[in-house]
């Protein structure tokens, strides 16, 4: 690519972009801590995210962890794309848990940049991790979070290109001091400088020693969309084949000499404590080793796994359950529908005349609620941590591999020198594993320090998984319009529930001249924490479910009420149409049958989905069909993208359908999956996925689909029933004949 | 307590008392941590494993049932390399996080050995384990393709 068909990166960047940008590239000097840390022989730093071995292998840094949404492959796509590098001579590694490999520079620039927020007004993902306790040991900086959908956002678009570009300058300026010709007549291709005046070349492994000397440039000419070969390719991910044959280590595989492994029963009402416990009854059974008492917690730490799971379910502890233990769903329902009856609510945005505007013989107002939802990641939450010599060296799979170093430092109190961290691959995340919600390794630690010298495997059964999560909130939203003379929605009030302020993903992308957000604050003991597309998950199925109904109201099509609607949302009304057009909006229904649609932005991506149900006389539903159009500005990896669109609509399919966390006595009831049903194979839609690449910026990839999932498949409910679903999950509700 | 049990051809003589679940033995005393532990109650088929050339979910099956059985793990279920279904799941590019593949893989590797060409509904109705990813649409797609060149 010779570099006159190069572009400047973006000039209007402004100050938080040089910020991004600034932060994006070490000094030279930074290079040989990198060198000594993550360095194989044969192998330089050029920057940040890049190694060059001097067989002109080019090996990517990802300051991410895998959690199976294909950033692995994405990631070093892009880097690879602007140092013109050979696919088949690009090696994937992740980034040491060390500060020098942060990523957090790039998540907080990107946020500042993309939404003009402050460093006070975070999303929910990163929240856990910016609370001023936490910042004084690791600090804000010092972030590898995974989650928000940002890896491809924020670390590819202002990290990976950048490392990428930045690094063949250099190697081309290198390889112009050698030959003595203006760095203007070289080119780069495969993993070589070229120069055509004279024929000659040189392989970037020749080059890297005098590349490192040049200064990084954090400006560097990035290629147009027009000129990339590797980018916007679906190019096979890199972790599939470890997927295959077993032989991915994830956490729960971690295998040390002389291991112990450790279950756990911790108390059943959030924030409890083990009052205590008598070991006597299980001291003599095979492999025990030790019964460990926790704060919240007691646990029997065996030679084998299910010797200490069958020791510590004969225990018989006894936990100080407080004013909490009484607490049940009915009654957390209960303060959810007084706030928002109540004379506190609390104003978030106002457009024009806001509620004022509710007049006029057309008032329609629903009210609707999700409950609270468990992660259930296939692989229990774990983790593995031996206490030697004052130091604490631990294993686990987790969204932030460097937050979760600083964390265990702050529970262990031991200077963030003397814990090592080692990250490995997740069997799911969906937000279960970000930082501010990480119990198991609070577990883990404290039981390995219990222990000194021998390392512990903690694994959470299903059980405890499923019972001590961090849950998708229980929210209440109160819904009012009036319609307008041509049955147009006049006005939009949304008043709704919240464990944590307000939700910037309740603003609607439809064009209506009066808007009022306001909120009421509901405090619970129910821990809660970010779940798969987070905010969106919420505000999606309450939006997009009012909406429907407003149109219906109206009498007037759903997909063309929406349309009108959306007049001034480009990428709205393409994405839309473009799922009408594939799912045959229109086209005759059969008796019995339904069609619904959705349309929802969140994390920079627009995604509409239409799904189409069948509802037997008896009620059954089926979910036969679901279309999905997406915006994500440009793919990185088409099907990677579709992979992650694919999984969130079954993702939350399952919720939709099925998905209730209820409390009882002031605990989680449910405990595995017979209580908390999957979408199997049996029950999944057939899904088509349809791409509309855009020029808007990159969107996200493994959030957004999840969504227009639950009022998509509502809608579709509606339709074919006259039953309109106002509260989650589906199963709760009476769809037989004689109900409708 | 002795305990002698058959996996992928190689005989272990273990010390593990009989009701002891084969998913822990297979991970915590054989050694072999492709078989995955998902919910302890046989709901997920994250555990599953051929014995006899069946599929079963080994977390809840006791040692002593499967004494003389042949047992086949992920580990052994490409005898030269990668299987016809390990082949495709690259193809179809099925796993995310991939947790839960090792136990789909050998759930479908039971299914064809007795069914070549299943149709969707024999898939779904043999194979009931649980993906949170939701690999499903491209499991239908690989089985599929098996399914179809193997007419």
């Amino acid at each position: 690519m010779a570099s006159t068909r190069r572009i400047v990166v973006l000039g209007g960047l402004g100050t938080a972009g040089a910020l991004v940008v600034g932060y994006a590239l070490w000094p030279s000097h930074r290079l040989d801590g990198a060198n000594a840390l993550a360095a194989k022989p044969g192998e330089r730093f050029i920057n940040n995210w890049i190694k060059i071995a001097s067989d002109d292998t080019v090996t990517v840094v990802v300051p991410h962890c895998d959690m199976g949404t294909g950033i692995y492959t994405a990631l070093p796509q892009m880097a690879a794309e602007e140092l013109d590098a050979d696919w088949t001579k690009v090696k994937v590694e992740a980034a040491p848990p060390d500060s020098l490999f942060a990523n957090g520079p790039l998540g907080e620039g990107f946020i500042l940049l993309s939404q003009g927020m402050t460093r006070d007004s975070l999303p929910a993902f990163l929240r856990g991790t910016a609370d001023n306790s936490f910042r004084t040991v690791a600090g804000f900086m010092n972030l590898q979070v995974t989650g928000g959908s940002s890896a491809v956002r924020a670390t590819g678009i202002f990290g990976m290109r950048i490392a990428g570009a930045s690094a063949r300058e250099m190697l081309v300026k290198a390889a112009a001091a050698r030959w003595h010709v203006d760095t203007e007549s070289c080119t780069t291709k495969s993993n070589r400088v070229l120069h055509a005046p004279s024929g000659r070349s040189l392989g970037y492994g020749e080059l890297v020693a005098d590349a490192v000397s040049y200064t990084p440039s954090s400006n560097p000419t990035l290629k147009l969309r027009s000129q990339y070969t590797l980018v916007g390719k679906s190019i096979a991910r890199v972790d599939i084949p470890k997927k295959v044959n077993g032989t991915t280590t994830y956490g729960v595989d971690v295998k040390l000499p002389g291991m112990a492994y450790a279950a756990i029963r911790i108390a059943p009402v959030f924030g409890s404590k083990l009052a205590s416990v008598d070991s006597s009854t299980v001291a003599s059974r095979r492999g025990v080793l030790k019964v460990v008492r926790l704060d919240d917690a007691v646990v029997v730490v065996a030679d084998r796994f299910w010797r200490a799971r069958d020791a510590v379910a004969a225990l018989n502890p006894v936990f100080h359950a407080g004013a909490d233990g009484t607490v049940n769903s009915s009654q957390l329902k209960a303060r959810r529908v007084a706030a928002l009856a109540g004379a506190d609510l609390k104003k978030d945005k106002t457009i024009g005349n806001g509620a004022d505007a509710l007049t006029g013989a057309r008032v329609i107002e629903a009210t609707y609620t999700v409950p609270y939802l468990a992660h259930a990641t296939m692989e229990p939450m774990n983790a593995t941590a031996v206490f030697r010599d004052g130091r604490l060296e631990v294993w686990s799979g987790t969204q932030d591999g460097l937050g979760a170093r600083a964390f265990i430092a702050k529970t262990a109190k031991l200077p963030i020198e003397n814990v090592t961290f080692h990250l490995l691959p997740m069997g799911g995340g969906f937000g279960r594993r970000l930082p501010g919600f990480f119990n198991f390794l609070e577990h883990a630690v404290r039981t390995a320090m219990a222990m000194p010298g021998t390392p512990v495997k903690l694994i959470y059964t299903r059980e405890q998984d499923m019972q001590h999560d961090y849950y998708r909130p229980n929210v209440m939203n109160r819904m009012r319009s009036a319609l307008d003379a041509k049955g147009m929605p006049a006005v939009w009030i949304s008043d709704y529930t919240t464990d944590s302020g307000a939700n910037s993903e309740a603003h609607i992308a439809y064009g209506i001249a009066n808007q009022s957000y306001r909120i009421a604050q509901v405090a619970t003991h129910v821990p809660v924490g970010p779940w798969r597309s987070v905010e969106a998950s919420w505000h999606g199925f309450f939006v997009e479910s009012f909406v429907d109904e407003l149109a219906h109201a109206a009498k007037l099509d759903p997909l063309a009420y929406r349309r009108a609607l959306l007049a001034n949302s480009p990428r709205h009304l393409a994405t839309l149409n473009l799922a009408a057009e594939k799912a045959g909006w229109g086209s005759p229904v059969p008796t019995g049958k339904g069609r619904g649609i959705a349309v929802f932005e969140s994390f920079g991506t627009v995604v509409a989905h239409v799904a189409d149900v069948t509802v037997g006389t008896d009620g059954a539903l089926k979910v036969d069909r679901i279309v999905s159009a997406v915006d994500a500005g440009m793919s990185v990896n088409p099907d990677g993208l579709k992979a992650q669109i694919e999984g969130a609509i079954i993702y939350g399919l399952a919720a939709a359908l099925n998905g209730e966390i209820t409390i009882e006595k002031g605990a989680v009831a449910q405990a595995n999956f017979p209580d908390y049903e999957m979408i199997r194979l049996a029950t999944c839609p057939q899904i088509e996925v349809y791409l509309h690449e855009s020029d808007a910026p990159v969107g996200g990839a493994g959030e957004p689909g999840v969504p227009p999932t639950a009022p998509a498949v509502a809608n579709a409910i509606f339709a074919a029933t006259g039953v309109r679903v106002r509260d989650l999950p589906i199963k709760n509700h009476n769809l037989t004949v004689a109900s409708r | 307590m002795s305990v002698q049990l058959k996996i992928n051809g190689k005989m272990y003589d273990l010390d593990v008392e009989p009701d002891a679940p084969l998913l822990w033995v297979i991970r915590d005393e054989v050694g072999l941590t492709g078989t995955k532990f998902g919910c302890g109650i046989a709901q997920c088929g994250a555990c599953t494993v051929h014995v006899n050339g069946n599929a079963q979910r080994s977390c809840a099956t006791p040692v002593s049932s499967v004494v003389g059985a042949d047992i086949t793990t992920i580990e052994a279920i490409g005898e030269n390399g990668l299987s016809p279904v390990q082949q495709a799941w690259i193809d179809h590019q099925v796993p995310q996080c991939g947790y839960c593949q090792s136990g789909m893989i050998m759930a479908v590797s039971a299914l064809l050995k007795t069914n070549p060409h299943p149709s969707e509904d024999d898939l779904a109705a043999a194979v009931t384990n649980i993906c949170r990813c939701g690999t499903y649409p491209r499991i239908r797609n690989a089985v599929r393709a098996l399914a179809n060149e193997k007419v």
